[in-house]
Order: structure tokens, then C-alpha cells, then sequence
């Protein structure tokens, strides 16, 4: 997507968006350099880092194993303090510089990461174990694999017009459909395929009732998420619960090391000895953004999702493009699902899959409608859903319940302070009829 | 489903966005009247319908469900009786434990008042916060706004009410009540203005806010609040529960002390009365409405978008606060009236779909929410007594609303006829009057009033 700053309509209260979007430049700078601050005070002059102390990172995912890079450390209150220093920087930056959209994008992300480090470097500091570097990148990337899926799921809807809040009920339907299929026929590429299947029912219902019945597509999305979870939750209560050896009892992905690549030191065992669902859903980012920006598919898609009227003149079947492409992002939702039972080797458990449909809607509007900002957005929210995990064996004096509740405050900040710079897809949401 | 009738209808048109045909005389004729009760305008009808299929959905999956009788499909055509006697069983013992659950049971004829009258103020019990979500849910949409952000404006709603009821024990008798009432009311208020104000000043969109403030919600209040020592009950160590509220804070029975209704029923009907009373007559309403069915128009007219919109959702989240009173204060509760991490059960989700079968109209909803009431309350029993999970409720549920929504779809499956343009004035009178106001069909409605199910201009991404 390239800059949208110049063509973002009016707002609500009824400013010019230039002006809008260089006051809301200015104010997002302005806190971030507050935020920024704090951060110094607190985690660079903070008690915690005082007295010399160093945080140690360990780079081998078993610590105990031989071979391999040792542990580094570093003195904790002068690498808070520079990094926080960083950040306060890329707030200024952005508040009275002359930038464009695309810079701000940049700092925004060397901002987070400087802030994110240093408060890292001020949690580990003083602990004799640290932060194991491998294993915090391990939980991200394995913690965004659903999220990706879903957002690629909910990418492709929208592109083409229709918005998929039923990402939530997809997942629920693919991961019950492939922990049923799997037990019962000991085969994890039949769950696969079913669990697929199940959330491009889902995808199907969606298309139908959004393009043939034309209902409200956020109402829809949220009761298709209800309805998934009443038929999942019925049948687990009936089923699984009763007989749980013969209908909840799946044989998980086994891992599949690639040959070299696994063996680089920190990021290769567990980046690339993962299993196929998660090699799957990474490689699909550039698979949907090649066919998205580089096929007639993609032109079509996107013609669809932006100005439906226009591409019908010149003869895009727009509705059954539509279909087409709802059902097969619940085939991708469906993966997520096969994902979260096969994938992670556990057992279907109602409600199993926690909002993360939903965080996947937000990474892709915090990715901003494109594949590879939902790569990232997906890859943020895995690790700020993650850290929580590592962080409590730190006894940091932050309760955990503040870190969990973090990526979703996160967004809240992300969605406000992006405001007038986010895009849709123009005709998303607006079911299409030949008038 | 798959037979398309002949003429295809289009999106939005209803019969009275045809003004040439509006100044005929209306039908009233007796053959009319009665085809009209039959046709797929008739939403009474389609609402009647879409509750059978969503029975019939519903023994679909008990049977399907159920091992034994699946086992005995096997040899259906050997011996079809087993298969079908032992599907009669299943369905049966679950949906008259629903009936009876929901609304009496035939065996109580010879009993007590309290036994004869206990399903039906159940019923009513598991209603009030409904009615009050799904009023909610429909002052925002008729904003042109989702508040899908009902669990996390309850659990605000519900902290506040639970710390007046059990903190200001200083304040003697009935104050103490109001006070907690409106606690929980400006705690839901505050909390769903907020998504009012990221939406209208920062452009945020409030599907996304609203999501992720329940999580908020539901974190700040399951693993932190509820451990603090302010709000953790010593009596109940290891639990994530509250204290519980004091004596005087709590919602008296309505009926008496035998039968399960409480006075949060006449908070949740005065509010209908006062949501219905706010689009009628008042003037922020009418805004709330022009700036729903188009924000452009509403703006050329001089309404101030931004400021109906945080209006709008400041009333949405009270009425979404008032779900939390009643959660914790009511006799709903079922730990004492004290405040534990599910305390929304859910109900903010539900309420959407309340306020779609009601469609968004303040009488509306509260039938819709004595449905829905009836169904928790009968769903509780099934569970219980014909051991059939309660989650089918939520199956059912979202078919009726689904199925309700598209009329189209009803139509097809029962190959109902189209209306008669002609009668457009005119409701169907075969409709008792007055009994279901808000469901009588878009006749009675003005063009400013479309249908709230069909997307709007208000509809997309904004």
C-alpha cells in the first residue's frame, strides 16, 4: 500500500486531513516521548537496574547442552538508559521533523523495539538464569502462526470486500473438525484436510449470508462465531467429554528439521524445526502477497474490495469472486484451527481458541490491510501474548495480569494514534447488488 | 435453499419505499389479509418459522450427538423403529425439559404458587440483563455503530456496583442500592464512552476498540482485581472471587421471596420505556438516527457527528453497565452477589443477538429478550434432567437471529410467496395488535426506519 495520508476523507469532526494528520503526528510523537521518558526514569534510573547490575541473555535454547554461543551479559542501567534515550529520540523525530507516512512507519517500529529491549534489559536485570533469547523467539513465532493464518484469512475477505469478523468461529470449527477427524482416524493429514474444510464451511456460511442475503457482515461475523461456538461447545460436551480416547485423543505434527538452516546458532532450532503447518503459514505471506499485487487475481481482488461498481463494468463477476475468495480464507482459518489442535499436539477444548481470531483482525489492521504488515502485526502480538511467560520466572514488580492485558492495550493505542493513516479497502463490509 | 424464487428481491427495497403505490386504498379484504400472514414480509411469521427451524437444528445435533442412536442408524433400514424411537426419546425428554424449565411444568398444576410460577420468573430473571444489553447494542447501531464491547462495559459496570455494595457500608438502607445502581451505570457509561471518543475524535474503529477493551476488562478484572486485597474475599481463599455485597444493596424480589425475579425487571422494562421515549421524542434521538442511516446528510444538516457518536455510545455503555447491576446485585448471581471473573457470562455477546431479533426497537428487544430468557432458563433444566448441554442454546440462538435476518432464506426453504405490494399502509391485522409492536413488519415503519439487518451506509470499515 503506498501513502493514503493525502486522500484520507474527512474525519468526524469535520478538519481537512492534512491538518488532522499532522496534528495527530504531532500528538503521537508527543506521547511517545512521554511514554519514552517514563521508560527512562523508570527502567534506566529505577531501582532494579542500580548498583551495577548486568542482565544476562542466554542464546541456547537448552541451556545445559554443549557447544554453541555462551551467554552474553551487559550492564543493565546504561543500556536501558541508551536505549530509552533511543526511543525518546524516534518520538521527537516524529513529532517535529518533516517525515512522511512511510519514515514514521519506521521509527514507529525502531521505537518500539528500543522501548520493548530496554524493558526487557530492566526485567532480566540482576537474574542469574536471564531471558533466553532462542526460546522467547521460539513462543513468538510459533504464538503467531495462528494469528498470521487469521489475518491472512481476514486479508483476503477484505480485499475483496467482505468483512470476516468470523475469523474467532473458523478457527473453532477447523480445530474441533481436525482433533474429531484426526482421533478417529489416526491420520493427521486426514485432520488436516478436514479441519481445513471445517472453516471453509464456516467461510461458506459467511459468503452465502453476507453476498446472497445480504446481512449486516460484522452482525453476521460475531453470531457465525456464536454459532461455532455453541455446535463446537455442544459436541465437545457430548462427545469428547464423554468418550475422550476415541474423539479428543489427535497425534500431533511431528517437527521436520530443515537440513542446515536448523543448525544455525540461536534462531535454527526454533525457526526451522518446526512442523508443516508452521512452515506453511510463513511461507503463505509471500504466496498471498505475490498473488495479491502481481496476478490478475490480485488486480481483480483488489478491484473488487475497492470499487465493486467499476469492476463489474468491465466484467469482473464480482459476487462470485467473492465467494470464491471468502471460502478459501476459511480454508486458511480452518489451517489456523489445525493449527491450534494438530499443531500444538493438544486436545480440542471449548472455546479453545481465546480470541485469537479476533488479535488476528487486529494485527491486520495494525498491518494495515497488506500481507506482509499482518506478518507483522502477527509477529508482535505473538511475542507480547508470549512474554508474559518468561517474564514471571523474573519476578518483575509488574503484575502479570498488566503484561497479558499489554498487546491489547497496545492496539487501542495503535488504532487511536494511526487514525486518519488507516485504510480499509473501500467497498469492505458492502455487500454488492446489480442495482 | 437452492431453489431461487423467480423474481430476485433487491437489497434494500421494501414495500414502503414504493410511494406510488401508497396512494391506494389498502386491502383489507379477508383473502388478503390471511395471504399476507403467509408471505416472507410477515417478520412475526419469519420469526416463528426461523424458531422451528432452530428446533429442528437443534434435534439434529442431539441425535447426531448421541452415540447410541447414531449406532442404531446403522441398520436403519433393516429395522428403522429402534433408530427412530430411541431419536423420539432423545428429542423429546430434552425440549420438554425445556418447555418446563421455560415455562411451566404440567406436573406443577396441583402444586404450590412458587412451584407453578418458578420457570416462568426464571424466565424472567435470565431476561433482564438482556432486555438492557440488547437496548444497548441498539442505541449504538442505530448510530451506525457495533458495540461488540458489551462483556468489557459490563465487567466496569460490575466492578463499580460491586464496590459501592460492598465498601460503602456507611450508607444506610435504599440510598445504598441507588447508589450501587448508578455506580455500575456510570462505570458501563464511562467505559463505553470511551470507545465513543477513540472512534469520533482518533478515528479508531470502535469494532476493534471494543474487542480489545474486553480483554482489558476481563484481565484488569480476573487476574489482578479480584486478588487485591481491597476486592479479594478472605473468606474464600485461592478463589478469584469478590466480597460479597452488603444485604441493603441487593436487588429485593419483585414477586416475593419464594419466586426468583427481581427488581432489576422494572429497571430493564423502564429502560425500554425510556430507549423508546429517547428515539420517539427526544432531539439527541433524531440525531442518533440521521447520523446512523447517513453521517454525510447528518453532517450537512448541522449535526455534530463526533459528539452524537460519543452520545450515543456513553448511553449504549451505561445500558451495557446495567447487565454488570444486575449480574452482581440480582438474584442471578450465583456466588452470593459477589463479583468473580465470568460475571458477564457471556451476555455481551448475546446481546447483539437480542437486539438483531428485536430489531433494534426498544419493544422489540424486549421480546426478543424474553425469548432468549426463556431459552437459558429452559436450557438449564435440559441440562440437568435430559443431560443435553446447555451450549445448544447458543446453536439455537444464532440460527434464529441468522435465519431472521435473512427472510429471504425462510422464504425459500417454506417456497413462501412474495407480499402483495399493495397493502403497504396496512399491517397485517391477523397479527394480534399491539402485541408485537416492533415485529408487526416494515410496514408500519417510515423510509427513515430501514430494515437494521441489511447493511446501511453506516455499514463498512469506517
Amino acid at each position: 500500500m503506498t501513502d493514503t495520508t493525502s486522500i484520507a476523507p474527512l474525519d468526524g469532526a469535520g478538519t481537512p486531513a492534512r491538518a488532522r494528520t499532522d496534528r495527530s503526528k504531532l500528538i503521537g510523537g508527543l506521547a511517545q516521548v512521554v511514554v519514552g521518558a517514563y521508560g527512562l526514569w523508570s527502567f534506566g534510573l529505577g531501582s532494579r537496574t542500580a548498583h551495577g547490575v548486568h542482565t544476562l541473555f542466554a542464546l541456547k535454547l537448552d541451556p545445559a547442552a554443549h557447544g554453541g554461543p555462551g551467554p552474553v551479559t551487559a550492564p543493565s542501567a546504561p543500556v536501558a538508559l541508551a536505549l530509552t534515550a533511543l526511543a525518546i529520540g524516534c518520538g521527537l523525530v516524529r513529532a517535529f521533523a518533516p517525515i512522511t507516512a512511510r519514515t514514521q512507519r519506521w521509527l514507529a517500529v525502531c521505537y518500539f523495539a528500543s522501548f520493548v529491549l530496554a524493558f526487557l534489559v530492566w526485567a532480566a536485570a540482576g537474574s542469574s538464569i536471564g531471558l533466553n533469547v532462542p526460546s522467547i523467539i521460539e513462543e513468538s513465532a510459533t504464538g503467531a502462526v495462528p494469528l498470521l493464518l487469521g489475518s491472512l484469512s481476514a486479508l483476503l475477505c477484505e480485499r475483496s470486500g467482505v468483512v470476516n469478523i468470523a475469523v474467532e468461529g473458523q478457527f473453532l470449527l477447523g480445530a474441533f473438525s481436525a482433533a474429531l477427524t484426526a482421533s478417529m482416524t489416526h491420520s493427521v493429514w486426514a485432520g488436516l484436510v478436514a479441519g481445513c474444510l471445517g472453516g471453509a464451511l464456516m467461510g461458506a456460511l459467511l459468503a452465502v449470508f453476507a453476498n446472497r442475503y445480504l446481512i449486516e457482515q460484522v452482525v453476521l461475523g460475531v453470531v457465525l462465531n456464536l454459532l461455532a461456538s455453541g455446535v463446537t461447545g455442544f459436541l465437545y460436551d457430548r462427545l469428547m467429554s464423554t468418550d475422550g480416547n476415541t474423539y479428543n485423543n489427535a497425534p500431533g505434527f511431528n517437527s521436520l528439521a530443515i537440513p542446515g538452516l536448523s543448525s544455525i546458532p540461536v534462531v535454527g532450532t526454533a525457526l526451522f524445526d518446526q512442523n508443516v503447518v508452521f512452515y506453511a503459514a510463513y511461507l503463505l505471506v509471500p504466496v498471498v502477497w505475490f498473488l495479491l499485487y502481481r496476478t490478475r487475481w490480485g488486480l481483480r481482488t483488489r478491484a473488487v474490495g475497492e470499487h465493486p461498481t467499476a469492476a463489474d463494468t468491465v466484467g469482473i463477476k464480482v459476487v462470485g469472486l467473492r465467494y470464491r475468495n471468502v471460502i478459501t480464507a476459511g480454508l486458511l482459518s480452518g489451517l489456523g484451527g489445525v493449527w491450534l489442535t494438530l499443531g500444538l499436539a493438544s486436545q480440542f477444548g471449548k472455546d479453545m481458541s481465546d480470541g485469537k481470531g479476533y488479535i488476528a483482525i487486529a494485527a491486520l489492521i495494525v498491518g494495515r490491510w497488506s500481507p506482509i504488515g499482518a506478518l507483522g502485526g502477527a509477529i508482535l502480538f505473538g511475542f507480547a501474548t508470549e512474554l508474559s511467560v518468561p517474564l514471571s520466572g523474573l519476578g518483575t514488580p509488574i503484575p502479570g495480569a498488566f503484561l497479558s492485558m499489554a498487546p491489547y492495550l497496545a492496539t487501542i493505542f495503535v488504532v487511536a494514534a494511526l487514525g486518519g493513516l488507516v485504510r480499509p479497502p473501500a467497498a469492505s463490509g458492502k455487500p454488492y447488488t446489480k442495482a | 435453499m437452492s431453489t431461487p424464487t423467480p423474481q430476485p428481491e433487491p437489497a434494500g427495497p421494501e414495500p414502503e419505499q414504493q410511494p406510488v403505490l401508497r396512494q391506494e386504498a389498502p386491502d383489507r379484504s379477508l383473502a388478503t389479509v390471511v395471504r399476507n400472514v403467509f408471505t416472507a414480509e410477515n417478520s412475526l411469521l419469519v420469526t416463528v418459522l426461523a424458531i422451528l427451524l432452530s428446533l429442528v437444528v437443534g434435534a439434529v445435533l442431539i441425535v447426531v450427538s448421541n452415540t447410541a442412536t447414531m449406532n442404531m442408524a446403522g441398520y436403519f433400514f433393516q429395522d428403522p423403529s429402534d433408530f427412530l424411537n430411541s431419536a423420539w426419546q432423545d428429542i423429546s425428554s430434552a425440549y420438554s425439559a425445556l418447555f418446563e424449565g421455560a415455562i411451566f411444568n404440567p406436573a406443577t398444576l396441583s402444586g404450590t404458587p412458587q412451584q407453578f410460577f418458578g420457570p416462568i420468573t426464571n424466565t424472567l430473571e435470565y431476561a433482564t440483563p438482556l432486555i438492557f444489553g440488547g437496548l444497548g447494542v441498539s442505541v449504538a447501531f442505530r448510530a451506525g455503530m457495533f458495540n461488540i464491547g458489551g462483556q468489557g462495559q459490563t465487567i466496569a459496570g460490575a466492578i463499580c456496583a460491586s464496590y459501592v455494595a460492598f465498601a460503602w457500608t456507611s450508607v444506610p438502607g435504599v440510598l445504598h442500592l441507588v447508589l450501587a445502581v448508578l455506580a455500575g451505570l456510570v462505570g458501563g457509561l464511562l467505559f463505553g464512552g470511551l470507545v465513543g471518543w477513540l472512534k469520533a475524535r482518533r478515528g479508531a474503529h470502535e469494532v476493534i476498540v471494543t474487542i480489545m477493551l474486553n480483554y482489558v476488562a476481563f484481565s484488569f478484572l480476573g487476574s489482578w482485581l479480584l486478588n487485591t486485597s481491597v476486592f479479594h474475599d478472605p473468606k474464600n481463599a485461592g478463589q478469584a472471587i469478590s466480597k460479597p455485597a452488603e444485604h441493603n444493596a441487593i436487588l429485593p424480589h419483585l414477586f416475593g421471596d419464594g419466586l426468583n425475579t427481581d427488581v432489576g425487571l422494572l429497571l430493564a422494562l423502564a429502560g425500554a420505556v425510556a430507549v423508546a421515549w429517547f428515539f420517539k421524542r427526544s432531539r439527541l434521538g433524531f440525531e442518533v438516527k440521521a447520523v446512523g442511516l447517513t453521517p454525510s446528510a447528518a453532517r450537512t444538516a448541522g449535526i455534530d457527528v463526533g459528539r452524537v457518536q460519543i452520545a450515543s455510545m456513553l448511553i449504549s455503555g451505561a445500558l451495557m453497565g446495567m447487565i454488570g447491576v444486575t449480574q452482581t446485585l440480582g438474584l442471578a448471581n450465583p456466588n452470593n452477589n459477589s463479583l468473580a471473573p465470568n460475571i458477564d457470562a457471556g451476555l455481551g455477546f448475546t446481546a447483539i443477538t437480542v437486539a438483531l431479533l428485536g430489531r433494534t426497537r426498544p419493544w422489540g428487544v424486549v421480546w426478543a429478550a424474553l425469548l432468549f430468557g426463556a431459552l437459558q432458563a429452559g436450557g438449564a433444566l435440559m441440562q440437568t434432567e435430559a443431560q443435553v448441554s446447555i451450549e445448544i442454546i447458543t446453536v439455537m440462538q444464532a440460527v434464529i437471529v441468522i435465519l431472521v435476518a435473512a427472510p429471504r432464506l425462510v422464504k425459500e426453504i417454506f417456497r413462501l410467496r412474495a407480499t402483495r405490494a399493495v397493502p403497504s399502509a396496512d399491517p397485517p391485522t391477523a397479527d394480534p395488535p399491539g402485541r408485537l409492536p416492533a415485529q408487526q413488519g416494515p410496514a408500519q415503519q417510515g423510509p427513515a426506519q430501514q430494515d437494521p439487518f441489511r447493511t446501511t451506509a453506516a455499514g463498512g470499515q469506517a
